[in-house]
């Protein structure tokens, strides 16, 4: 609470606090900076009656706040315990790596985009010091980011190195027996899939070997991006893959997250910049449950729906995607500070999705 | 002495597929016997040289000897036996019992919680109502078995509302408990305790001693109509011993694994009466008749440890927030338990016990359930209250026993005489209908 000398709070309509000068001389002069961020709860109505001698006040106030309010404040129980071990999957950099493949030009003149993909089963670590036993695409959950421009050539030559049947079926307009749906690749088989890139947009890639609630759940999904051939705005761009594991196998999901590990992004926040324009190519591979959600604190985002079109689709701050369905959000923040993102159903969030986006000033970037 | 229990159903499929590598050391030894039969084969007197080989063996080598056999044998199954080849493909088996949460403060959860299953579990995670957590244990997050830990969890608790917490072990296994309805855990403290035996007393202590006022009635009706009391007392008892089995059934499915709910029932149920037929024998062998005032006793013991485990009901009850449930127990008890009164004077009537013996044997049935609420409402665990059930039903079912004895001395027309059945039956009804006013 507020207080002058005599350790009467100031309130509005007080006596001393309509009298400025003597708030000015004998009680403002002595508020330290706790005092300050103490009087935040009182509001900016009582600050602002103090008068005159302090009106300099509010704006020292609301500087604090943006660059050093806590990152967790009313939230510091809620979260897993310990950090994952170093040296496996880093959800940081998985958020901005590409795998464009290996490029070549086809007689045709062509674009020829090449990739290996070989299916593993490894033990992931979801949340700190919890393990599942993972059937992955080259190691990690969710699997490598394929991206390439409208109208390449995608050779992909998959391997299954796994103890059960896997394919690879891309979302995408391709041939039939490409599908990846009816050609099974029995363990330590090859096969490889061969198509043009279209349409343009954010897609996905998944196993579709049956049981498909399985093969999907241990991990075997990932992200199939394709740009379009004018390219978008130059962005901060990041990918999020939706997903849940459900560690005890009773059809439930235990850990939610987006790119995996639970609570990552809020134990490691993302530095963005202020006035930037962030890109989130986001998708839903969450299994067991109907639909996933992304709630952006703070801001709202223009909304392109599998990214197949240009034109705005909405402009809002909360997306529902059920399973397989994506969407590029396109933002820019002009507040700095701590931003949640989360999924906005709260069990998700209290689960692990959930994140925080740091906007830092340019000059400190 | 659980050991050996555990190790009895493990040998049958240990000794069969571990002798294949043992093979060696068996054709070992028959050829040391061999040898010695040739070495023993030469004395001119070929009987007496077993009997001199039985002598040469000290006894204690003979009964250490398949001892030491079995000891080698589970060292050589663990390390050749066949179990090596399903280790591989079998996630670890993990079993972790939550034992008891309490609310020490507005705020606060504390989670005790026992390994008892047969490897370590490491708790990597904890959720309080479906949310991740931040939590400290008092040691490592590395659960030996039958290691405790208590997880401490600063959570917002709400008044009156269930709560449910689960641990999430390294291989993501989970391991729920349940708060049914959140109020604040009593503390040890004077208050409380001075509280809780006032409950104790009221349900256990007063009832009894009420029972006991029959006394003087008892003396001044006919012997035909005592002996209707008398196996009034016996359907009185067989109620409560049914009753306090069924619980401790009950409360064994709680046990961690590892404990052997069921075994422990089976140890109390058995053990107490045969521990009290040998304290019988004792006596007898001290020419020491087999006094009314020795039954009443016996019966005092029986009903007192069946009230503990009443005791451990309310004091449960309460810690649990089932208020209401507390004070229909309390109610319920005090008319249930003032039955149990009679059952202990009945067998007296034909005798002259002096008030101080009455007193001793009221105190001996009532007091335990002053106990049993302090357990219940400080320390309750699963595992005690199974032991409590099981050895009230054991001596319970001692005290019939004696009773059944008496009454084929004494009693006119033994059990079936038509007056002793109906009371028999009374007894049984009667319990029944004084209980229908205890909540489930």
């Amino acid at each position: 609470m507020l207080e002058n000398d005599s350790g009467r709070p100031i309130l509005p309509g007080d006596e001393g606090a309509r009298a400025g000068e003597v708030v000015a001389g004998a009680g403002a002069a002595r508020l330290t900076r706790r005092d300050l961020i103490k009087a935040g709860a009182l509001g900016a109505a009582g600050l602002a009656a103090g008068g005159g001698a302090l009106a300099f006040r509010p704006r020292q106030l609301a500087e604090l706040p943006a660059g050093q309010a806590p990152a967790h404040g009313p939230h510091e129980h809620l979260a897993t315990v310990g950090e994952i071990q170093p040296g496996g999957f880093d959800p940081t950099a998985f958020l901005t790596h590409f795998d464009a493949g290996r490029v070549s030009r086809l007689p045709n003149g062509q674009t020829l985009r090449e990739f290996e993909m070989v299916a593993v089963d490894r033990e992931i670590e979801v949340a700190a010091g919890v393990f599942f036993p993972a059937w992955t695409y080259n190691g990690q959950v969710p699997g490598p980011t394929i991206r390439c421009t409208e109208g390449d050539r995608v050779r992909v030559r998959f391997v299954n190195a796994g103890t059960h049947p896997h394919t690879i079926h891309f979302h995408g307009i391709h041939a039939a027996n490409q599908d990846g749906a009816f050609e099974s690749v029995e363990p330590g088989q090859t096969f490889v899939y061969e198509f043009d890139a279209e349409p343009f947009g954010l897609h996905l890639y998944h196993c579709h070997s049956v049981p498909l609630k399985r093969h999907i759940h241990k991990g075997l999904y990932g992200v199939f991006l394709i740009d379009p051939r004018q390219g978008r705005p130059p962005a901060r761009e990041l990918v999020m893959v939706m997903n849940g594991f459900d560690t005890n196998f009773d059809g439930e999901n235990e850990v939610y997250s987006v790119n995996t590990v639970a609570f990552h992004y809020q134990k490691h926040p993302i530095p963005l910049r202020r006035d930037e324009l962030t890109r989130v190519y986001l998708i839903n591979m969450t299994e067991f449950d109907l639909i996933n959600s992304l709630h952006l604190h703070g801001n709202f985002f223009r909304l392109y729906r599998t990214g197949t079109d240009l034109e705005r689709y909405e402009w809002t701050d909360t997306i529902m995607l059920c399973q397989g369905e994506r969407a590029v959000l396109e933002f820019t923040f002009t507040h700095p500070g701590p931003f949640m993102f989360h999924a906005h159903q709260s069990e998700f969030a209290e689960l692990g999705w959930i994140g925080i986006f740091d906007v830092k000033e340019p000059t400190h970037v | 002495m659980s050991d050996s229990v555990r190790s009895a159903p493990a040998t049958p499929p240990t000794s069969a597929p571990a002798a294949a590598p043992d093979t060696a050391k068996v054709t070992r030894s028959r050829g040391d016997a061999e040898e010695h039969l040739r070495g023993s084969a030469s004395p001119r007197d070929p009987l007496a040289a077993p009997s001199e080989d039985r002598a040469a063996i000290p006894t204690w080598v003979k009964g250490l000897a398949p001892l030491a056999l079995l000891a080698g044998l589970v060292v050589v199954f663990f390390r050749f036996g066949p179990i090596g080849v399903f280790r591989q493909a079998f996630p670890p088996v993990e079993e972790l019992t939550i034992e008891r949460i309490t609310l020490p403060e507005p705020g606060l959860l504390e989670v005790r919680v026992v390994n008892g299953g047969p490897e370590p579990v490491t708790v990597a995670q904890v959720l309080v109502d479906e949310a991740a957590w931040q939590h400290t244990l008092d040691g490592d997050r590395t659960i030996g078995r039958l290691e405790r830990r208590t997880i401490r969890l600063r959570y917002p608790w709400v008044e009156g509302e269930p709560h449910e917490v689960t641990l999430v072990s390294r291989t993501g296994l989970t391991f729920s408990g349940a708060i049914e309805v959140a109020t604040r855990t009593p503390a040890a403290n004077a208050r409380y305790l001075t509280t809780f035996a006032l409950l104790g007393v009221y349900a256990g202590v007063i009832p009894v001693f009420l029972g006991l006022l029959w006394f003087p009635f008892l003396r001044s009706i006919p012997r035909r109509w005592l002996d209707f009391f008398l196996s009034l007392t016996m359907g009185l008892l067989v109620f409560l011993g049914v009753d306090a089995l069924a619980e401790a059934l009950e409360t064994s499915a709680l046990v961690a694994g590892a404990f052997q709910g069921l075994a422990l029932v089976l140890l109390g149920l058995l053990g107490t009466p045969l521990a009290l037929a040998a304290v019988g024998e004792w006596r007898a062998v001290r020419r020491r008749a087999r006094s009314a005032l020795y039954v009443a006793g016996l019966i005092a013991l029986g009903i007192g440890l069946h009230n503990l485990g009443e005791g451990l009901a309310i004091g449960t009850a309460y810690t649990s927030g089932e208020i209401a449930l507390g004070t229909f127990l309390v109610v319920g008890f005090l008319l249930h338990n003032s039955t149990e009164g009679l059952g202990i004077v009945a067998p007296l009537a034909v005798e002259r016990p002096r008030l101080r013996q009455l007193v001793l044997l009221g105190a001996v049935a009532g007091v335990p359930t002053v106990f049993g609420t302090w357990i219940g409402a400080f320390g309750y665990s699963p595992l005690w209250t199974t032991l409590f059930f099981a050895i009230g039903a054991g001596a319970i079912a001692q005290v019939v026993y004696e009773l059944w004895r008496l009454f084929g001395r004494t009693a006119t027309g033994g059990l079936a005489a038509p007056l002793n059945v109906a009371g028999l039956l009374m007894g049984l009804l009667l319990m029944y209908l004084t209980g229908l006013i205890l909540p489930a």
